[in-house]
């Protein structure tokens, strides 16, 4: 009897520690502390892009610290027509051009990768250690490993050669691993039911797998896309005579010190928003479409 | 027409083999067989064997300094990732009891990702300068009377932009793990009496293994495996070991540089696998 106080007592302590958990109980003060921990990051993460964002707008007389100097678009003017920056607009449409290659060859191989990969073969843990090898090793002497090659072979190093490749060694697992964590949600059970069907090996990919792993292979696109647009250092060595955007970029944050690096960022990273954009609008309207046809049924 | 399935699989793979054998395996092999080469000087390759270039990188005391710098911001990045990464995941899943709150702040926290690192990297200057944000702002406030020299071009300028990078490769692994935590264990805990100091100890830390270990050798490779942050914001103050690597191209000495990198590459594995051997990445990524 005398111990039922206590044990009260000892739950409403208890009761009043599960504050911590998720559904229940007012804010504990780890939450006020983390919150501001988050706030703190989130602040530092877009704190200078914006700063550089904003004093890519200055006037001719801008510099490369605030306060800020007049308010013009002198500066994009000057990225795409000044000689002294070098080849600005090439640079950007050679790395669009070959991130879109990379996107679709990482979407297609990485998907058939990925089902190879659903069950056991006979050298699996080769290939994956393979892949990890790839990923991890230094982009740099990759890069020169390839430019070695292929002076060895008498090919010249061009950004639609060696460069595409060697950005898929990088592209390539980092697709794979996405598309084994997208796959692990695909219940077999629905391929199963198609075989039941009837449905070929090939109905079955077509009419069942791709459809609903949709959404991640957009994931993988996305990631493609800026793997590649973003790439530096397997690229420095096998571009060729001709650069990328991030070796220009490269070039010019050793170059130039005007606000022209600024614009250029702000330019790519509209370009970046723009790929965000499409691409998550692309799941959501495959999301949509699912649920209308859903619904339709 | 039926295949084997262990046939049908190899053909699945066999287009990444295409990519993989021809621009990791052979490049790698490449450079293995440059380091055991000589060089004349003019950056043609003399093939002889010889171990020359290898005694020249381990017996350097360049070398020693190289890794040093290397390793100090390999650590260093590390830490601060994996503090900063571990807890804004842990925020994000128990903390925000909104499931679609939590996921407009993840996403927020992954934007950044897909915009261009080197443009991340430089738009620290207009901020860590002598004449930048932080500096006006303390010394208008009269906290220091003259400009901090070491926010800018120096290691802590490399941290602060390794950090800035590559803490979003923790938080997308760590939270990906702690999402998958069954919250009911964490209640089960708090009711027979465990502290929050326990919890996260017993529970939280041992069920997010995978992730920190998938977010460590993403960063612990990519700091590794740079220089360019560290030529550009230590302002030529610090090397990397990839830099000096570089230094060596330009300058046509491929044998040395290869065995340098050889050697790196060695170092790289060997801690990727150490990382490797505390988890089985493929079991978790597909489960």
């Amino acid at each position: 009897m005398s111990a039922a106080p206590q044990m009260l007592a000892s739950a409403r302590a208890r009761a009043k520690r599960r504050a911590i958990a998720p559904s229940r109980g007012g804010r504990p003060w780890t939450f006020y502390v983390l919150a501001a921990l988050f706030t703190f990051y989130v602040v530092a993460l877009y704190g200078p892009m914006i700063c550089i964002y904003i004093l890519s707008f200055q006037d001719v007389r801008g510099g490369l610290v605030f306060p800020m100097k007049g308010l013009s678009l002198h500066w994009f003017v000057d990225l795409f027509t000044q000689v002294r920056t070098g080849d600005v607009k090439g640079a950007f449409d050679r790395s669009i051009k070959l991130a879109i290659l990379v996107t679709a060859i990482t979407v297609v191989v990485s998907f058939m990768a990925a089902m190879a990969f659903r069950r056991r073969f006979p050298g699996d843990n080769i290939v994956f250690a393979m892949m990890i090898g790839s990923l991890v090793a230094p982009g740099l002497v990759l890069g020169i490993g390839v430019g070695l090659l292929f002076n060895a072979i008498g090919i010249d190093t061009s950004w639609y050669g060696s460069a595409l490749g060697a950005q898929l060694s990088w592209t390539l697992p980092f697709g794979v691993l996405v598309m084994f964590a997208v796959m692990s949600r695909f219940d077999p059970a629905w391929e199963e039911a198609a075989r039941d069907l009837g449905a070929t090996a090939w109905q079955r990919i077509r009419l069942v797998i791709i459809p609903v792993l949709a959404p991640g292979l957009v994931a993988v696109a996305l990631f493609g896309f800026t793997l590649s647009y973003d790439e530096f250092a397997r690229t420095l060595q096998t571009a060729g005579p001709q650069n990328t955007l991030p070796l220009e970029i490269w070039s010019m944050t050793l170059n130039v010190t005007s606000p022209s690096l600024y614009a250029l960022g702000t330019v790519t990273t509209i370009i970046s928003f723009v790929i965000i954009g499409a691409a998550l609008g692309t799941i959501v309207l495959i999301q949509k479409r699912r649920g209308a046809r859903a619904r339709a049924h | 027409m039926t295949l084997s399935r262990p046939l049908v699989s190899w053909l699945y793979v066999s287009p990444l083999m295409l990519v993989l054998i021809p621009f990791f395996v052979l490049p790698i092999l490449v450079v293995l067989v440059a380091s055991v080469f000589e060089t004349d000087g003019f950056g043609s390759l003399i093939p002889t064997f010889t171990l020359a270039n290898y005694a020249n990188v381990l017996t350097s005391g360049l070398t020693f300094n190289l890794y040093f710098e290397t390793v100090k911001f390999t650590v260093l990045t590390w830490f601060f990732t994996l503090i900063l990464g571990f807890f804004v995941a842990y925020f994000l899943v128990f903390h925000v009891r909104n499931q679609l709150l939590a996921i407009g702040l993840f996403l927020i926290c992954t934007v950044p990702f897909w915009t261009s690192n080197i443009i991340r990297m430089i738009s620290w200057i207009p901020l860590l300068g002598k004449e930048g944000l932080i500096n006006s702002a303390l010394l208008h406030l009269g906290f220091i009377h003259e400009p901090l020299g070491f926010l800018l071009y120096s290691s802590f300028a490399v941290v602060v932009a390794y950090v800035h990078q590559l803490t979003i490769f923790m938080v997308v692994p760590i939270f990906n793990s702690m999402a998958r935590i069954d919250k009911r264990v964490v209640e089960a805990a708090f009711d027979v009496g465990a502290s929050r100091f326990d919890i996260m100890r017993l529970i939280i830390v041992p069920l997010s293994k995978s992730g920190i270990a998938l977010g460590s050798i993403f960063v612990v490779s990519i700091v590794m495996g740079d220089f360019f942050v560290t030529k550009v914001m230590s302002g030529g103050g610090s090397a990397s070991v990839v830099g000096a690597f570089y230094e060596d191209i330009s300058v046509l000495q491929y044998p040395s540089a290869a065995a340098s990198a050889v050697v790196l590459t060695l170092v790289l594995m060997a801690t990727i696998s150490l990382i490797l051997r505390t988890v089985d990445i493929r079991k978790e990524i597909t489960r």
